[in-house]
């Protein structure tokens, strides 16, 4: 039997695969650290909690060819303009909750989770709610009790009650309001949003 | 040693403690189909167990008993063939026995709790104690540590035992792929409210995980399996071995950034997920022309036919299911339709059962052999292996037969959902409720019972094959005296 040629030998591949690895993570760690300053809470992509005291549109940006979030004027959540530091309380708070009621293994966040239930990323713009005087009211009043406020479209998929309170439901919508600011690079596509603002 | 029933006494140290881990990885095995059907069926009937076990917690039950079953069959694979491939007896082995039922008592405790507690308040102590609510990584915190801790002990052992022995190309590939799935876990065990940066390290865990240190893992103990079955020579499953790491992680490591398409990343994130993502079917084309290649040279002649043919049902499945599947939705102009759809769900029932449960199967197949007395498990079994056929046909084509219904069903959601209705409350409801959709969901219950009748079979199968058997194991003529280790055995049996 004759040698085995340089390039097909173990010694070699044994090699490459070391190198490519190598190679690999270092740009994954370097593209990580790049990625992780525009996605930090108060950049240009995810912005800073207390934009829950402001207005949040959805709109065609020409430029990037898809929808994207606009930050508008003031428009407090429940009436009431937070602090930063109150609005970050809040929205951790309402993250926690939709943690611990596992949120996620019926709904998708971002599009990630379960495929049983709606996607939450822009639920707080959802023309579902009607208009913007009675979307707190009602998403307040359905997050406490699903089962009896369901609207299931015929699916008689309902969500189940899971003993939110007012408070948790607050928080829970702060933080589904606050998602709906990041810039998820046109996800959900072609969406339409309830009407805000006498503008649009 | 006996021959025909089961007897420890046919086992080295690791294989003994690898088939307590191959007995759990079946009992979640069906877990994993039971609380599958469960969900399947609140599907079809949305009043079925609501408020009792409502879909979060059946769906949650169903992956992660799904993730954890496919450890445990990895860990006890990397334990059975850890003497034989360092040639020494392992070095802790009395902890990794310890280990074994401190990780197994915290898997049940956290079943308990997720079936009885279900969920609890927004609170530090829910995500400690009872369920961290992110998707695949739920376990609480307290059981992340325990996890943390299983696996230090399962490096220790796998490192210090090839040290002490043979220290082979296989076992170079193992240990560092084990410091990467350790490492890896750690990435998400960590509370932010920021949803972007918590999906960010989210998706370390679970794509670094699952689309490549599992699949190096998996190709470790392919390249053992072929040596043991069919007698590959070891330096061609190395070399191969080589190949494919380079190529898994060339394409898989920054293949990740098909996940940062829509979680508030930059756009870059669509050109180097994209084109590293449609790489990522690469090395599994070549384990199929790999396994397919050296199983036709060696004329199929194996020690073991169950195992080689799940062996082959592996390199296809990884494939088709992790490859092609994958592929067909990884491109951000067709992601921003499919993702979170139904196509998800149709691509991970058959790139998990493809990739990963078929090769755990394989190596079940290799344990009770052995565990029988290396009985003869070829061709001509006493009952035709009529079990042993029936159920790889049925679990293959109910696992196909889902994934077909899910992504019809996943078509007509990003159809009517997503390109049409804009993704709004109305036009999910609208895609879910639509006949096809509908159809789509009955069809994948049919099937889901045709795979839960595949595994009733395979359990009965892997409970009775080779019992009675008087026959010895094939004795497979080495071409290579190195790749040894398995001929030695099956000679000297």
């Amino acid at each position: 039997m004759t040698e085995t040629p340089w390039w097909a030998s173990e010694g070699f591949w044994r090699k490459i695969a070391i190198w490519i690895t190598a190679l690999m993570f270092v740009v994954l760690i370097f593209l990580t650290f790049d990625s992780l300053s525009d996605i930090t809470a108060g950049s240009k992509r995810v912005p800073a909690y207390s934009v829950i005291n402001k207005r949040i549109k959805y709109e065609f940006d020409e430029k990037r060819n898809f929808q994207v979030p606009v930050i508008g004027e003031d428009a407090p959540l429940f009436g009431k303009k937070l602090s930063e530091d109150e609005a970050a309380a809040l929205v951790s708070y309402g993250k926690k909750i939709v943690q611990g009621r596992n949120c996620m293994n019926c709904h998708t966040l971002l599009g990630n989770g379960a495929y049983y239930a709606p996607d939450l990323t822009k639920s707080w713009l959802d023309p579902a709610w009607g208009n913007e005087d009675s979307r707190e009211t009602l998403m307040k009043l359905f997050l406490q009790d699903p089962a009896n406020n369901a609207r299931t479209y015929g699916t008689g998929r309902r969500m189940p009650d899971l003993n939110i309170t007012e408070e948790e439901a607050r928080a829970i919508i702060a933080f589904l309001k606050w998602m709906s600011a990041i810039d998820t690079n046109g996800f959900p596509y072609n969406f339409k949003t309830l009407t805000q603002g006498a503008a649009s | 040693m006996t021959v025909g029933g089961f007897d420890s006494a046919n086992l080295d140290g690791g294989q003994k403690l690898a088939v307590k881990y191959f007995a759990v990885a079946v009992v979640l095995f069906v877990a994993q189909t039971l609380f599958g059907i469960l969900a399947g069926l609140q599907f079809l009937y949305p009043d079925f167990l609501y408020g009792i076990l409502n879909f979060n917690v059946n769906r949650m039950i169903h992956i992660n008993a799904m993730v954890v079953w496919m450890l445990y069959g990895f860990i006890g694979a990397v334990y059975w063939l850890m003497e034989d491939e360092a040639g020494t007896q392992i070095v802790g082995l009395k902890l990794g026995n310890l280990v074994f039922w401190l990780l197994t008592a915290a898997v049940a405790v956290v079943v308990l709790v997720y079936l009885f507690i279900q969920w609890g308040p927004g609170t530090d102590a829910t995500r400690w104690f009872i369920n961290e609510g992110r998707e695949y990584i739920e376990a609480p915190r307290w059981a992340d540590i325990g996890i943390v801790a299983v696996v230090l002990v399962f490096f220790f052992n796998v490192a210090a035992t090839f040290m002490k022995g043979r220290f082979t190309g296989i076992a170079g590939v193992l240990t560092l792929d084990l410091v990467a799935l350790a490492g890896l876990y750690l990435a998400g065990m960590f509370y932010t409210p920021n949803i972007s940066i918590d999906q960010y390290w989210w998706w370390w865990v679970i794509h670094l995980w699952v689309e490549a240190t599992w699949e190096v893992l998996v190709g470790c103990i392919m390249a053992w399996g072929l040596m043991k079955t069919i007698g590959v020579r070891r330096r061609i499953v190395q070399t191969w071995l080589y190949i494919e790491v380079a190529l898994m992680f060339g394409s898989g490591i920054l293949g990740l950034g098909h996940h940062y398409f829509w979680i508030g990343t930059p756009e870059y994130w669509f050109t180097v997920g994209g084109f590293f993502s449609a790489l990522e079917p690469i090395p599994l084309v070549a384990m199929v022309v790999h396994a397919v290649y050296d199983a036709g040279v060696h004329k199929l002649k194996s020690t073991n036919h169950p195992a080689l043919a799940w062996l082959i049902a592996h390199a296809f499945g990884n494939f088709l299911g992790a490859g092609v599947w994958g592929f067909m939705h990884t491109l951000p102009q067709i992601n921003l339709y499919t993702h979170g759809t139904q196509w998800t769900a149709s691509h991970g029932h058959l790139a998990f059962f493809g990739a990963y449960a078929t090769i755990n199967i394989a190596m079940f197949y290799i344990a009770i052999q052995k565990w029988r007395g290396n009985v003869w498990m070829s061709g001509e079994l006493a009952d035709g292996g009529w079990k042993w056929k029936w159920s790889l046909a049925l679990l293959n084509i109910g696992v196909m037969g889902m994934t077909v219904a899910l992504l019809i069903a996943g078509y007509e959601q990003s159809f009517i959902e997503r390109a049409m209705g804009g993704s709004s409350w109305a036009a999910y409801f609208a895609g879910q409720s639509h006949p096809w959709f509908v159809q789509g969901m009955f069809w994948r219950m049919i099937f889901g019972y045709v795979t839960a009748a595949g595994l009733s079979l395979l359990v009965w199968d892997l409970l009775t094959l080779g019992a009675g058997e008087t026959r010895l194991a094939r004795v497979l003529v080495r071409e290579e005296e190195e790749s040894s280790g398995a001929a030695q055995a099956a000679a000297t049996a």
